[in-house]
């Protein structure tokens, strides 16, 4: 096929970034609660589903999509919140597979009450009307809504950094993550800690959900493709590290879009081809810390 | 072995039975018929069709209208009393998981024959089985391989359109309207394959110019990555032959990527179910092919009936194409079976090939060779203005009326006649 140009390739590379953004929103969600609990979630697949559904349910009781956008991640944030007070406490302190394997099957559970309650066939998710359309981007035409993503991407990413790093909370979250002992000594109630920070990663888990459906629908497997990618984005990141995830999401992004420029069908195949490249020069991934899973 | 020497076992009881008790038909009271006919096992028909998964929305619509043709043989009185049942099972588009169900269909379900499956690659894993245990297989989803002697088995039916056919209503509709300048966008597998190569076969007798074929894997969500470099092809024809929650994305994404403006879409097969589970923007002046739209309800009785009897069933819904497909799929075997007077394998395969029949879409029959069945394909357009109801979502554009010349001949398909 001839016509590669200048401008393809550069649109490419934005598709990629683009691309990229939606893989970072997944991934920093998983990546937070990872880094602080070292609870493996795998139901945060889940959650991103549920977070598509309860905008579809806001929507039709006539909500609109800015409501959704405040209202989906703190319903799906109290949902986290409840998650981890009942289901995810009692297992602290007994290995990192205990909560992986609850994890496991509650998403099951997830996706099994939702299939009863909306039906196992997927809905249309109407793009928001100010957001339809394609804009020239200077390289060629780019779906306006996918540069909204990219946006919401970055501001959580920065509302997220200002939490962590700027505020008094946030610095008992990250002495939390580096010795609970010493700071539960100091008379702060570490599992509360725990507890927020369990709630904003489902927060943001279902915030992407509902960013993701007037992409691709809402359907009860949604969550299921994407969290296969989103622990690539974590491992080549590093496991817990919120840094190394944007990196990795952005690079995979790249990845997958150059590979489908040049080799369409070995897309799906790169990501875990880069996977297996940076494990080999860096096991422990970018920006990871060594001995985190053990 | 000693799962083969019991099923043998149990027929041949049976049999025994039937042919004692039909001597004592002859002579003895009714109470004794009552008897037997308590004693005698229901037709079971084998349905593996993928419920989970990207094509569950079609799915369920094969189980919802096989239902139907299984209720309506029930409520005619059956085989001389002998009522029917479907035994659903999910096949989650996997051949393995396919093979497997319809295996345990077979062996522990003891189904007389089989209907179903939604996939170009999943049918032949299940007529593999089918084949080789010598039970009926009515296949109710496109595959060209299917037909040619390499897979097919006397036991083998087609009741839905082949890719060959599909593709070849579509083309010689759309090359003549839209232009020549084609590119492809492709699911990569049997059924993205068999309609691409239909596509370029008939573009042949329209000098098309084929620009490229960019494949996507199976279950795709994002094709963000793919539409720059179709884009920059600068085709007037996108051909998009994928299906399912694959279709659905793909159109939405082309929709949001502005190709509409300057490119026609066309799709080999526009799915009712993905339509309406992916809405009238993403599909909207899609132009493409299929087997059944309700809308030919004002030219065929048929249709009518099995509208009406399907709404009846299922609360004023209207049924899809390949729930239409389903209700053929099933209704042609049951047909059969009273045609034939007995559930017996030879018999119902000899009744099926003598079928000329119309239950839903106008005159079809299957044809001798390959058993495939010859029928028309519509050309169908969809609309986002204008719906009198949530169904009303294609303008039927043209019709391509069933002739044998339309498909592939059977020396072409390795057969002898």
């Amino acid at each position: 096929m001839a016509g590669l140009s200048f401008d393809l390739i550069a649109l490419q590379l934005f598709a990629g970034l683009a691309l990229g953004a939606i893989y970072v929103l997944f991934a920093i969600g998983l990546s937070l609660i990872f880094g602080m609990l070292t609870v493996v979630n795998f139901a945060h697949g889940a959650f991103y589903m549920v977070g598509a559904y309860v905008g579809l349910y806001l929507i039709s009781i006539g909500g609109n999509f800015w409501i959704c956008l405040v209202a989906v991640p703190i319903v799906i944030g109290l949902f986290g919140l409840a998650v981890e007070r009942v289901l995810i406490r009692p297992l602290y302190g007994r290995g990192i597979d205990y909560p992986l394997l609850l994890t496991f099957g509650l998403s099951y559970v997830m996706v099994e009450c939702v299939r009863i309650a909306f039906g196992k066939t997927g809905y249309p998710f109407d793009t928001p009307d100010v957001l339809q359309g394609a804009v020239d981007i200077g390289v060629g035409y780019f779906p306006l809504y996918r540069l909204f993503v990219i946006g919401a991407t970055a501001v959580v990413l920065l509302a997220l950094w200002l939490f962590l790093e700027k505020t008094s909370y946030g610095l008992i979250i990250r002495a939390g993550a580096r010795d609970p002992q010493i700071v539960r000594v100091l008379g702060v109630d570490v599992s509360r800690v725990w507890l927020i920070v369990f709630g904003i990663g489902t927060a943001i888990a279902g915030f992407a959900g509902l960013l993701a459906a007037p992409l691709q629908g809402v359907i009860p497997e949604m969550g299921g493709t994407i969290l296969a990618e989103a622990f690539v984005v974590t491992v080549v990141g590093g496991m817990g590290s919120i840094g190394g995830a944007v990196l990795a999401g952005l690079l995979v992004g790249v990845v997958v879009s150059m590979t489908s420029l040049f080799a369409p069908e070995m897309a799906k195949v790169s990501i875990f081809a880069l996977m297996a490249i940076v494990l080999i020069v860096r096991p422990q991934g970018f920006f990871g810390r060594a001995g985190l899973m053990s | 072995m000693t799962k083969k020497v019991t099923k043998a076992g149990s027929i041949s009881r049976r049999r025994l039975l039937t042919t004692a008790s039909a001597g004592a038909v002859l002579a003895v009271s009714p109470f004794r018929i009552n008897l037997l006919q308590a004693e005698e096992a229901p037709i079971k028909i084998g349905f593996p069709v993928p419920l989970t998964g990207p094509y569950g929305a079609e799915a369920q619509d094969q189980v919802r209208a096989g239902q139907l043709a299984v209720a309506q043989f029930n409520d005619a009185g059956g085989l001389n009393g002998r009522k029917a049942e479907l035994v659903v099972r999910d096949d989650k588009l996997n051949p393995g998981e396919a093979a497997t169900r319809t295996l345990e269909l077979v062996e522990k379900e003891k189904v007389n024959f089989v209907v179903g499956s939604l996939s170009a690659a999943v049918q032949l894993a299940i007529n593999n089985v089918t084949k080789e245990r010598g039970v009926i297989f009515n296949s109710i989803s496109q595959s060209d391989a299917i037909n040619e002697a390499a897979d097919f088995s006397k036991y083998t039916f087609h009741e839905a359109l082949n890719p060959h056919m599909t593709s070849g209503a579509v083309g010689r509709y759309a090359f003549t309207k839209f232009g020549k300048k084609v590119a492809f966008l492709t699911a990569d597998y049997a059924y993205g394959h068999e309609m691409v190569r239909g596509f370029l076969e008939v573009g042949k007798e329209f000098n098309i110019e084929n620009l490229g074929d960019i494949r996507h894997p199976l279950g795709t969500t994002d094709f963000s990555t793919l539409l720059p470099r179709l884009q920059a092809l600068k085709p007037d024809i996108l051909c998009i032959s994928n299906f399912g929650r694959d279709q659905q994305i793909a159109l939405k994404q082309a929709t949001d990527f502005g190709i509409k403006k300057s490119i026609q879409i066309i799709a080999p097969l526009l799915s009712h179910a993905s339509r309406v589970a992916a809405g009238p923007q993403a599909f909207e002046g899609v132009v493409g092919g299929c087997s059944f739209y309700w809308g030919i309800e004002d030219k065929f009785a048929s249709t009518k009936t099995f509208n009406e009897a399907f709404r009846k069933m299922y609360d004023g819904k209207l049924p899809t194409d390949y729930g239409a497909l389903g209700y053929g799929g099933v209704r042609a075997v049951l047909e059969a079976v009273k045609g034939a007077g007995s559930v017996e394998t030879d018999k119902v395969v000899a009744a099926l090939e003598a079928l000329k029949y119309d239950y839903y879409k106008g005159p079809q029959y299957y044809r001798k060779c390959d058993h495939q069945s010859v029928q028309s394909v519509l050309v169908i357009k969809s609309k986002s203005k204008d719906m009198k109801n949530e169904s009303d979502v294609f303008e039927v554009l043209s019709t391509e009326e069933p002739n044998e010349k339309y498909l592939r001949s059977c020396e072409a398909l390795g057969h002898k006649s």
